[in-house]
């Protein structure tokens, strides 16, 4: 992984953060059809896709428990039949402020690794097959912006722009994942020390 | 090749038990008490253990277990006396076959001469009694053995069902039996049943005809039937389909006719009639008769016993012993003996095990989160039903009613099944006694109380090393020496108590010597010595007995073995408390001293009480709570101008407003308007937590946070209340630690609760925090 840099093809690279999952069939998939399928939607203006391999489920949205003591955009914990997910506010995650949810908004239940999490969205909008040839890597962003290693690449819809997420990343830094977060540095494609 | 592996587990599994009965039953081994009962179960033991290592090859363990044996079968039979020697020697042929076990079990080999020195101790006993002439081998028969009659199960033919462990015990005591009754017979072999046949009502109904059966008897010897008909009803009630009589047969038959040749007869209809078959034949030799069944009795009423004393030894063969009866043939053959009739005893001993079942403990926790699901859904329901108009939808309310009556039974029930007698962690301290007495030299007797008490098996798991060091404390420290006893006018012997019982919701369970009790000075000036405590301190007899709880205490003159390294109660403490348990010590000087511990009885759910700051909702865990209050103004005091105290049972507390060390907004954030919970954490000290609302008590299923997320400060872990909504369950101790900095943004790690991997914080087992 360390062999992939700044220059290596997006493609390389989204195998790369593929592997370190445990998930097989998504490999193998990925390898097959060299197509994958995401699921899209909207915060405010923007789109958004992840992976839907990652996808557990998508649920409307119920009353958060507030959690003392952290940033915004971690709005708190629902109960999900019996288990307890945090939900992140993608929006307020970007720096648009908290979201002022209604009964329409959606949170999409994600699976990272062993963990399960969901994201507060504003509405689903699609689910497109990616051909990984067609994912655009994210242009180059000031490495202090730290949110551009949560970026995956980006994809161009009916001139609609698709801004891909890597959400194992996504939620490294919040959960103090520093494992996950070194291992995907490299794959991110700056600053790789040989 | 899978399936052997699994069969190899369920092996081991159930040596891992029998070895555990075999102690047990060793420990109670001593010189003029034996106990047949528990001396039969010794050998039953270790011969399951060795048949079963022979069906997986494991032959060491074998050799082993077969001299083991030999020695067990001495005692038995009362060729070997019980000696104090022979009972540390079997101890220690336990321990060797266990860690035979484990060696197979890993797979590797047993290191040369493991068994040496324990074979050699045992074989003394072989040679000693007996004749010499026969002793050496392996292999070679038992040489302490009395003729085959006594009952030697002839060893290399039942090893393969050794791994159906209790089959192989119903066989040996089977075979005992059979040669009890081996003179049950008439001089020439011919043996005598009064086998009573009551049919149900319905046998015609399943195309049976009882004609057949009698006479199927009958060609089995001298058949005399006797037909009763006082069961027929009036010909006006006379349903024709419907079977009213019933016969008694007095067969007699030959020696080659077995108990399993009238099996065979009753085979097909044993599932729709009750059958007795009782030996009626000169000489009685009811040993020990299991409980007499009642259709036996009916049997010798209505039948006059033909120049005989009725009933000998009455076998239940009700459809449930039918399993029974496939090995009382074995029995029956191999004792050569024509009526032995498999005996009550064997009977009996597969009845208590068969039925009990082995079920994955991950089944279980699946089973106990869904119930958890269930209770919180049905709460869920009723708390939206409560808004629905009164009077109308009263169907639907009763049944709600029905439903949370019976998802709270559901749910004791789940929780039941985890249970576990303390039993398994009580049994072990016997062995811990006897060594500690050995080491110390002082003479200690073990009483017991309440090992059936149950517990969920992880807080059982949990509770061994506690007690081991608490047991250990008491014998150590607690009690004196014989002499020193003696001089007290005490007995020389002390007497540790160890009971258990359940009480308001949970175990407590108590570690009480007669000992000399706590010396208070001596505590007191150790503690000033280790500088735990300021000289000059004031302190109460029960302030200086908690001394002992305290890290790096210990007052042992000596560093002993046994303890005194200064390790011993404050981690007993912290064990304790973090299953969410207290513990107490209560100290009379010369009298002894009487430890109390507390614990929840499962780790899943914890009783709580329901606190509101703003528009969220916290839970306190009950054990914290020392009481809620609303002060008055001049309660209130500044102290610096930073943190406010209050003055609550003659102390000051320093007040922590939940609210602002949690940033939640729209809180009440007055103690005079909200209310203040007086709290205590677990190292006891005290804080008053100011809230908005108490909003009442409830047991809550702990659920774990760190499965999805991570821990929070302040936060113990979480749970789900009524409305579905999830709540967060505070930390005491990691409050206190939050509100002493200004600010609270650190990640400090404080566990007041034990870690929610327990069974029905869902999810958390099949998803591990990173």
């Amino acid at each position: 992984m360390s062999s992939s840099t700044a220059l290596a093809p997006v493609a390389d690279r989204t195998a790369a953060g593929v592997v370190p999952r445990a998930d097989a069939a998504r490999t193998d998939a990925a390898a097959d059809a060299g197509e994958e399928q995401y699921v899209t939607f909207t915060v405010g203006e923007e789109e958004y896709g992840v992976n839907i391999l990652a996808v557990r489920e998508i649920r409307g949205w119920t009353p958060e428990s507030r959690l003392p003591n952290l940033p915004d955009f971690v709005r708190g914990v629902i109960n999900l039949r019996g288990i307890i997910i945090p939900i992140f506010d993608l929006r307020a995650r970007f720096g648009g402020g908290r979201t002022e949810v209604t009964k329409r908004h959606v949170v999409v239940v994600l699976q990272v690794g062993e963990r399960t999490r969901g994201i507060l969205v504003d509405a689903i909008s699609d689910i497109l097959a990616i051909s990984r040839d067609a994912i655009k890597p994210p242009p180059d962003v000031d490495a202090g912006m730290i949110d551009a290693a949560y970026l995956s690449g980006l994809y161009t819809a009916d001139r609609r722009m698709v801004t891909l997420l890597d959400v194992e990343r996504l939620f490294a830094v919040e959960t103090g994942d520093a494992d996950a977060l070194e291992r995907r540095l490299p794959a991110a494609g700056r600053d790789v020390h040989p | 090749m899978e399936d052997l592996s699994r069969f190899k587990q369920t092996y081991f599994d159930e040596s891992a038990e029998l070895l555990a009965v075999a102690e047990t039953g060793l420990l109670n081994l001593a010189p003029g008490t034996v106990d047949a009962d528990e001396v039969n179960a010794i050998f039953r033991a270790v011969h399951s253990i060795k048949g079963g290592g022979g069906a997986f090859g494991f032959t060491d363990l074998v050799a082993f277990a077969h001299e083991f044996e030999t020695v067990m079968d001495g005692v038995r039979n009362d060729s070997i006396p019980v000696s104090t020697d022979l009972v540390d020697t079997l101890i220690r042929a336990n321990d060797v076959l266990g860690h035979l076990l484990a060696y197979a079990r890993e797979g590797s080999d047993v290191p040369p001469g493991t068994t040496d020195a324990v074979v050699a101790a045992l074989r003394r006993y072989l040679r000693a009694p007996d004749t010499d002439a026969n002793t050496t081998g392996v292999a070679a028969p038992p040489p302490a053995a009395p003729p085959p009659a006594a009952g030697v199960p002839p060893d290399d033919e039942d090893d393969e069902a050794g791994i159906f462990g209790d089959a192989l015990a119903a066989i040996a005591e089977a075979r005992a039996a059979a040669s009890e009754d081996a003179g049950a017979g008439d001089d020439d072999g011919r043996v005598r049943r009064i086998i009573t046949f009551r049919p149900r009502h319905d046998l015609l109904m399943s195309g049976n005809e009882p004609a057949f059966l009698l006479r199927a008897l009958r060609r089995l010897g001298d058949a005399e039937v006797e037909c009763h008909t006082e069961r027929l009803p009036a010909l006006a009630d006379l349903e024709a389909e419907h079977l009213h009589l019933w016969w008694t047969v007095r067969l007699t038959s030959g020696p080659e006719v077995g108990p399993e040749a009238i099996d065979d007869v009753f085979e097909f209809v044993a599932d729709e009639c009750d059958i007795t078959v009782t030996i009626d034949s000169p000489p009685p030799v009811p040993v020990e008769p299991p409980q007499p069944v009642p259709t036996a009795a009916a049997a010798t009423v209505t039948a006059a016993p033909p120049a005989a004393p009725p009933a000998a030894t009455p076998v239940p063969a009700a459809p449930a012993a039918v399993p029974d009866a496939a090995v009382r043939r074995e029995a029956g053959g191999a004792g050569g003996a024509g009526g032995g009739n498999g005996a009550g005893n064997g009977a009996a001993h597969t009845g208590l095990t068969s039925h009990t079942i082995r079920v994955d403990l991950d089944k279980i926790d699946r089973l106990v989160n869904m119930v958890g699901e269930m209770v919180i859904t049905q709460a869920m329901i009723a708390e939206h039903v409560r808004d629905l108009p009164p009077g109308a939808f009263q169907e639907l309310l009763e049944g709600l009613e029905q439903l949370a009556q019976h998802t709270r039974e559901l749910r004791e029930s789940v929780m039941s099944i985890r249970a576990q007698p303390v039993s398994s962690v009580f049994s072990r301290m016997p062995r811990l006694v006897r060594e500690l007495a050995a080491a110390t030299g002082k003479e200690v007797q073990l009483v017991t109380a309440g090992e059936t008490t149950e517990v969920d098996k992880t807080v059982v798991e949990n509770l061994v090393d506690p007690l081991t060091h608490m047991i250990r404390n008491s014998i150590d420290h607690g009690l004196e020496s014989p002499e020193e006893r003696e001089r007290v006018g005490k007995p020389r012997q002390g007497t540790v108590h160890l009971s258990a019982q359940h009480r308001s919701g949970r175990i407590v369970i108590e570690v009480a010597d007669d000992g000399r009790g706590i010396n208070r000075a001596r505590v007191l000036s150790k503690a000033i010595e280790k500088g735990l405590v300021a000289p000059g301190t004031a302190l109460s007899d029960e302030e200086i007995d908690n001394l002992i709880f305290v890290p790096g205490f210990s007052t042992a003159d000596a560093v002993s073995n046994i303890s005194g390294r200064g390790v011993g109660m404050d981690v007993v403490r912290r064990n304790i408390t973090s299953l969410g348990g207290r513990i107490a010590v209560y100290s009379a000087p010369g009298e002894g001293s009487r430890f109390v511990l507390s614990l929840p009885l499962t780790l899943a759910v914890l009783d709580g009480m329901v606190i509101s700051v703003g528009e969220e909702r916290f839970v306190l865990p009950l054990t914290n709570i020392v009481e809620s209050l609303r002060p008055k103004p001049e309660d209130l005091h500044g102290l610096v101008g930073r943190c406010d105290v209050m003055m609550a049972r003659g102390e000051y507390v320093r007040l922590v407003y939940l609210h602002r060390l949690f940033g939640i907004p729209r809180a009440v954030g007055d103690a005079t308007r909200g209310l203040v919970v007086l709290v205590e954490t677990e190292d006891g000290a005290r804080l008053g937590l100011v809230v908005d609302e108490v909003l009442g008590q409830q047991q809550v299923v702990i659920k774990s946070l760190e499965a999805n997320y991570r821990r929070l400060d302040g936060v113990a872990a979480a749970t789900i209340l009524g409305d579905g909504r999830v709540a967060l369950i505070l930390d005491a101790a990691g409050l206190r630690e939050m509100s002493r900095h200004a600010d609270h943004g650190g990640t400090r790690a404080t566990a007041a609760l034990p870690a929610p991997d327990a069974p029905a914080a869902a999810g958390s087992a099949t998803l591990e925090p990173v």
